[in-house]
């Protein structure tokens, strides 16, 4: 099959789901990395993780029951941070830390696509990352609490955030703000 | 220390000393860490970002490494002060054009900058000029050492450091080596020593201009590969391929002037004479020129200048310098007028 915009064969087969109908594009690799670069970034490459994951997931799921199977994947959020996981496949950029095991099944095949491993041999921090459960439930309540404030339920923002400076006293955090006041037009913005 | 001080030198990495520095121009490490418990950045609410700001700046202005260190809060900055820290690597363009509360913390030496919520919420560089990885890694980890032990980084035993993009999962480490080939380039041998880089997981951009465009010659290799391999692995892996890309550039320098050494010459002659005598120039032109200047200092051929000046050159006729020089906001066209003026005054020094 040659790419739909040149004669190069087409080698990247992506079905977008963000806009209505499911739409299948053929591509060739320029042509794909063309049309998944969301950003500039001359860093993270954002084109090339979503070019190649939308390659991993083609060769995993077969080509007919791609569109089915993509959808249901694309659902999946995170119940820490809230991302679905469309949004991390459109942007390249994951919500949170926790992302990592909730998305794990889907990230894995893609990690060791980028680079040829899954497992870190480098540096490991000299302190504990013990109780990064407790870290992990401090994103989600905060998320929660600010939810709370926005849809003005000043009495459950009011609990989540007492039950959050629990926790943070309880790992050591010494943040001093965690008002509940209406945010400001500059912090809503 | 403020951003205008900035411009009395040309900052570390275009020093123009250290090992192979005819060839390497620099070596850089940048570390990608973001914290246990908060969401990445572009998850992250206004309140949050602000509150990750406010952490850092004051958990480090009180660590020692950073006491000769300006806290660039990059909202409040025009945007020629932005770009004159992106011309000068001290920040990317992604932090210099984002939205909301974000920061940037400047060595004044320009050894190292941190940006606080750029695409991760800490990432670190540490830039040194010339070939020395290993001592920009002993420096880099040093630091992030210290941050550490003031942060709890988001780090997963399986997976290493937690980032934003999974290309940067593991070490969050990348390494960028800057090379200057004008002989590859002049002799066409450019594309086939990049093939073969590719094949073995390295990339290679261009530093001046935009996309794969290399302006100047300047080209910089950097890991693909973060997860896996130790950080001294990695740097080894890269260094091996700078040491032989480094002795192609000797090769297709001394042919060069084996070949056609009267053309080579009259070629860097006539490139110096355009610089020296030019009424408006544009960036692209100056960049080219500049390498071919930079190879005849090298190979001896231009002998009234040297490589520290050159490198200033390289960086300072850049649009948000010459702005900043001239005092004021400049359009392209007056840029390219007050571009050759400063390139008459630099390198005609007798006449006033």
């Amino acid at each position: 099959m040659k790419c739909q915009h040149c004669n190069k064969p087409a080698t990247f087969h992506i079905t977008e789901l963000t806009s209505g109908e499911p739409q299948e594009l053929h591509l060739c690799e320029d042509h794909a990395r063309e049309y998944l670069s969301q950003s500039s970034d001359d860093e993270s490459v954002v084109g090339s993780v979503a070019a190649s994951m939308a390659q991993q997931m083609a060769e995993q799921l077969g080509v007919g029951e791609t569109v089915n199977q993509l959808t249901e994947i694309d659902r999946q959020t995170c119940p820490v941070c809230g991302i679905a996981f469309h949004e991390f496949r459109s942007s390249g950029r994951l919500g949170c830390p926790f992302d990592y095991t909730v998305f794990n099944e889907q990230l894995e095949p893609l990690i060791l696509n980028i680079h040829g491993e899954t497992e870190h041999r480098g540096k490991h921090p000299s302190r504990s990352a013990g109780e990064s459960a407790k870290r992990i439930r401090l994103i989600r309540l905060r998320r929660e609490m600010q939810e709370a404030v926005r849809e003005e339920r000043y009495e459950e923002a009011s609990k989540l955030r007492d039950e959050i400076r629990t926790i943070e006293e309880s790992i050591g955090h010494t943040e001093d703000d965690d008002s509940i006041d209406p945010p400001t037009s500059e912090q809503a913005e | 220390m403020n951003i205008n001080d900035l411009l009395n030198s040309t900052g570390e990495w275009l020093r123009g000393d250290g090992p192979v520095s005819d060839i390497v121009i620099s070596s850089r490490i940048r570390l990608a860490r973001n914290l246990a418990d908060y969401p990445f950045v572009s998850r992250a609410e206004p309140r949050d970002r602000l509150k990750i700001v406010d952490m850092v700046r004051e958990l480090l202005a009180e660590t020692p490494s950073f006491s000769d260190t300006m806290f660039c809060d990059i909202s409040r900055l025009d945007a020629v002060d932005r770009n004159l820290l992106v011309e000068r690597h001290l920040i990317s363009h992604e932090l210099a054009e984002s939205e909301g509360p974000r920061l940037a913390l400047i060595n004044g030496d320009e050894l190292f900058s941190l940006m606080v919520n750029e695409e991760d919420h800490i990432r670190l560089q540490v830039m040194k000029s010339g070939f020395d990885l290993h001592g920009v890694w002993d420096l880099a980890n040093k630091l992030d050492d210290e941050i550490e032990s003031k942060l709890v980084y988001a780090f997963d035993e399986n997976y290493g450091y937690l980032t934003a993009c999974p290309t940067n999962v593991g070490t969050g480490l990348r390494i960028s080596v800057m090379l200057h080939l004008p002989a590859l380039a002049i002799t066409r041998e450019i594309e086939r020593v990049f093939r073969g880089l590719q094949r073995i997981n390295l990339t290679v951009r261009g530093m001046f201009g935009e996309g794969s465009q290399a302006l100047g010659d300047f080209y910089q290799i950097s890991n693909q590969q973060t997860l896996g391999r130790t950080e001294a692995n990695l740097i080894e892996q890269l260094s091996d391929l700078v040491v032989v890309i480094v002795d192609y550039e000797k090769k297709a320098r001394q042919m060069l002037l084996d070949d056609d050494a009267n053309t080579f010459f009259d070629r860097i002659s006539r490139a110096y004479g355009i610089l020296k005598t030019a009424r408006t120039i544009n960036s692209e032109e100056t960049l080219h020129l500049l390498s071919g200047i930079r190879l005849g200092v090298n190979l001896g051929l231009i002998e009234d200048l040297g490589i520290a000046s050159v490198n200033e050159l390289f960086l300072r006729i850049q649009p948000a310098h010459l702005q900043k020089m001239a005092g004021t906001e400049l359009d392209p066209a007056d840029r390219d007028i007050e571009r050759a003026k400063f390139l008459r005054s630099q390198l005609n020094p007798n006449d006033e």
